[in-house]
């Protein structure tokens, strides 16, 4: 596996900067060079947020992953899935949370939640795994495990072992969250 | 490591003592990480221009300094920095300022880079996290060898992207002691004058020092295209266009001339690759240097990528599946948040409001869309000043400000409305934190940049002291007696400050006990007005997702029917779902 592109995708709040992060460690940890680039600040307050992941055996260069360049998309969103779809590569795969925020301009009627999301991305991914990572969270404990329940769910697609992930988690989650996590990374990978 | 994480860093491993910032999005974490360190002093300054001073103070008293801002406040700092670019330093003293190119956070995209060449101090610009760190230790060996300020820049792809960083070790400096020079640090006129030629001297080594500097070089290419570049576009660059040859430059301010001349002649094309203003370029112009292309294939605006620079020269890009149709997602304020009851009231009372930098700007925003201009920090109070003496009344308006903001500079603006006669009202959203740069603390929170218990400003107080005879501090989510406040002081003939108060909803934490919508709703939708996040149309009536509602119990207090409930029993709470 030379390089991943993994652009992971939410609502500012669910969660997306850790997973980033445990991804990103990991990546390190395991020899790769890895550039991330985040969202901060005022893009955060329940806006959409994205995180771009990028990991190589030779140098990555610009921390930002270009449109139709994501090998694969970590949608905690449906409508989010569906926003950043043009970053996906021809064939490349969607892990997506089959969850829906509605955001303020549709909540007051001024614009229309797209229908048919799914079938757009089935249309479009090159495979996608869509489930209900929310409801697999509140079995470990708590709705924030979100994010490392779709880790989970991806790792199958990621050049790394379980040990290495549960490493992962013990070593950047607060003490008292890391058996909740590693549970919702276990959900996730068996999703 | 985080960019602003690596800049923390070097400022740690070239023995910085000193550290007075104002947070600002996208340099925050540099003050926040270096915190961290035990044997650095490190503030949260009330604003720039103090934490600039304090350092070129602490400068002057022989440590090592150090002052962090985002861009606009270094517009704030900009009275101290350009006559430190004249006296010079005594210990190293660098100042980060970090530019937002794209408005990520921001009120505008102005290029920090002019600052450098308006002031006449050197501009180091780092492209990665390892950079960030190696840039700011060898700032301090330029600031102390040719005793001068020295600028370093950031951006947010820099400063909010994370890479690879290689720790160095801690290289303690040598106290330098304090010596009396008149001549150096008093800058008034006759000393000016001097000080102005001396700093012309300085600056003019530099350019020439600078051809032969490590910090910029040249990468070979086929020699067919040449790029000169810095900063985030060197990577953009890199990525797009891996065979040409890349003069890409490290210290922005002043430019390597020679070096530019000769890299022009020994390519064939010469393109210069910049985001922002042509900042470069028309410095390059200005030699008699023409490029092959500039600002003419690219743009002023926004942020740059790979895939522009590609589409600019004719390079192949991914194909990409179009998504049009994908409504906005703008940023909100969350659930809880103790600014929604006062918009919430202002938005009824259809008053004009004067904001401010803050998370209260979402308010300009629908549903509550109660916010009619941001233009900069403490605008608020004096832009209600002018607007009142415009229209001849106070009635209708409102400044309104966070408790951080006013600390910032909303006070000068208050003592001016009270001095000059204005009628006017100022609300302060005192939420004990200062909160859209992710919680810092400030005067008036107890509790120092290092965690550590410190005295905190009384507002009403210091309000009082100010002159203002109407102080009236309360609850935003009483919104029956909010209303009644507001609508008492605008009316009044005299100039009022009503605090609320009430902490960030991220800070102390709700009950957390969902509340819900029962049979009782007549689907009158005031609930929906508040722009709470929590509360969405399901089935054509109003539906309190309950992962999301945090308690906070402002929607029971809107709703005219007594609809709205919290569900106190784990039953009621599975009900609700």
């Amino acid at each position: 596996m030379n390089k991943v592109n993994i652009l992971i995708v939410g609502v500012g709040g669910q969660g997306t900067l850790l997973a980033s992060v445990l991804l990103g460690n990991l990546a390190l940890s395991e020899g790769y060079d890895v550039k991330l680039s985040e969202v901060h600040g005022m893009a955060q307050r329940g806006g959409s947020v994205v995180t771009h992941v990028k990991m190589s055996e030779t140098k990555v260069n610009s921390p930002l992953i270009e449109l139709g360049e994501a090998d694969i998309i970590i949608a905690f969103e449906e409508l989010e899935a569906y926003r950043w779809l043009p970053y996906l590569k021809k064939g490349g795969k969607i892990y997506v949370n089959t969850q829906q925020i509605m955001p303020m301009p549709v909540i007051l009627g001024q614009a229309e939640y797209p229908e048919n999301i799914m079938d757009t991305l089935r249309k479009q991914a090159g495979e996608i795994k869509a489930f209900d990572a929310l409801s697999e969270a509140e079995k470990c404990g708590s709705v924030k495990a979100v994010n490392v329940v779709l880790l989970g769910a991806a790792s199958k697609d990621l050049p790394f072992t379980k040990d290495q992930w549960m490493k992962v988690i013990e070593e950047n989650v607060k003490p008292r969250f890391v058996e909740l996590n590693k549970k919702a990374f276990e959900l996730g990978s068996k999703a | 490591m985080l960019g602003n994480e690596a800049l923390a860093r070097g400022a740690f491993e070239a023995d910085v003592k000193v550290i007075s910032s104002y947070p600002g999005t996208p340099s925050t974490e540099v003050t926040e990480t270096a915190a961290k360190y035990d044997d650095i002093h490190v503030e949260w300054a009330p604003n720039e221009k103090v934490g600039v001073e304090v350092a070129m103070g602490a400068s002057l008293g022989g440590a090592r300094s150090l002052s962090c801002m985002k861009h606009v406040g270094l517009n704030v700092a900009a009275d101290p920095f350009f006559t430190a670019a004249y006296t010079g330093v005594t210990a190293g003293m660098v100042i980060l300022v970090a530019d937002d190119n794209g408005c990520h956070s921001s009120q505008n995209e102005q290029d920090s880079r002019f600052y450098g060449r308006s002031a006449g101090v050197p501009v180091l610009e780092p492209s990665d996290p390892q950079e960030c760190k190696d840039y700011i230790k060898k700032a301090y060996e330029i600031s102390e060898k040719y005793d001068t300020v020295v600028l370093v820049r950031s951006n947010t792809r820099i400063s909010h992207s994370r890479g690879v960083v290689t720790l160095g070790e801690k290289k303690e400096k040598e106290k330098i002691c304090y010596v009396k020079n008149v001549q150096k640090y008093v800058a008034m006129p006759a000393m000016a004058k001097k000080l102005h030629i001396a700093q012309e001297m300085r600056m003019k080594k530099i350019a020439e020092d600078c051809n032969v500097s490590e910090l910029n070089r040249i990468e070979k290419g086929d020699g067919k295209i040449g790029i000169i570049t810095s900063g985030i576009c060197y990577q953009y660059v890199k990525e797009a266009l891996p065979d040409a040859d890349i003069l890409k430059m490290g210290m922005i301010y002043p430019l390597p001339k020679k070096m530019i001349k000769d890299f022009s002649e020994s390519v064939e094309k010469l393109y210069i690759i910049e985001e922002g203003e042509p900042f470069f370029e028309e410095q390059i112009r200005a030699m008699g240097i023409i490029p092959a292309g500039g600002k003419d294939m690219f743009t002023v605006q926004g942020e740059y990528s790979a895939n522009m620079i590609r589409k600019a020269f004719g390079r192949p890009v991914a194909p990409v599946t179009e998504v049009t149709d994908a409504p906005g997602r703008p940023p909100l304020l969350c659930a809880g948040c103790p600014h929604r009851g006062v918009f919430h009231v202002l938005s009824k009372l259809k008053k004009t409001v004067m904001g401010d930098i803050g998370c209260y700007t979402l308010a300009a925003l629908p549903p509550t869309a109660s916010i009619d201009s941001c233009l900069c920090m403490g605008a608020s109070i004096t832009m209600a000043h002018g607007f009142e003496k415009a229209v001849g009344t106070s009635k209708d308006t409102v400044a309104v400000l966070g408790d951080s903001t006013f600390f910032h500079s909303g006070i000068t603006g208050l003592i001016n409305m009270n001095y000059n006669g204005s009628k006017g009202t100022v609300i302060i959203l005192d939420n004990r934190i200062t909160g859209m740069t992710g919680h810092q603390d400030n005067p008036s929170t107890g509790r120092n940049a290092k965690g550590e218990e410190a005295p905190a400003v009384d507002i009403a107080a210091l309000c009082r002291a100010i002159g203002v005879k109407n102080i009236v501090e309360i609850d935003p989510f009483e919104v029956k007696e909010l209303e009644a406040v507001i609508k008492e002081e605008t009316e009044r003939e005299e100039l009022s400050v009503i605090i609320t108060k009430r902490p960030c909803a991220l800070i102390v934490k709700q009950p957390d006990i969902p509340y819900a919508v029962n049979e009782d709703c007549k689907n009158c939708k005031q609930c929906m007005k508040i722009g709470c996040p929590a509360i969405e149309e399901r089935n054509g009536r109003p539906y309190i997702v309950p992962e999301r509602c945090v308690g906070c119990g402002l929607c029971e207090k809107v709703c005219p029917f007594g609809a709205i409930k919290a569900q106190k029993t784990s039953e009621e709470k599975e009900a609700a779902k």
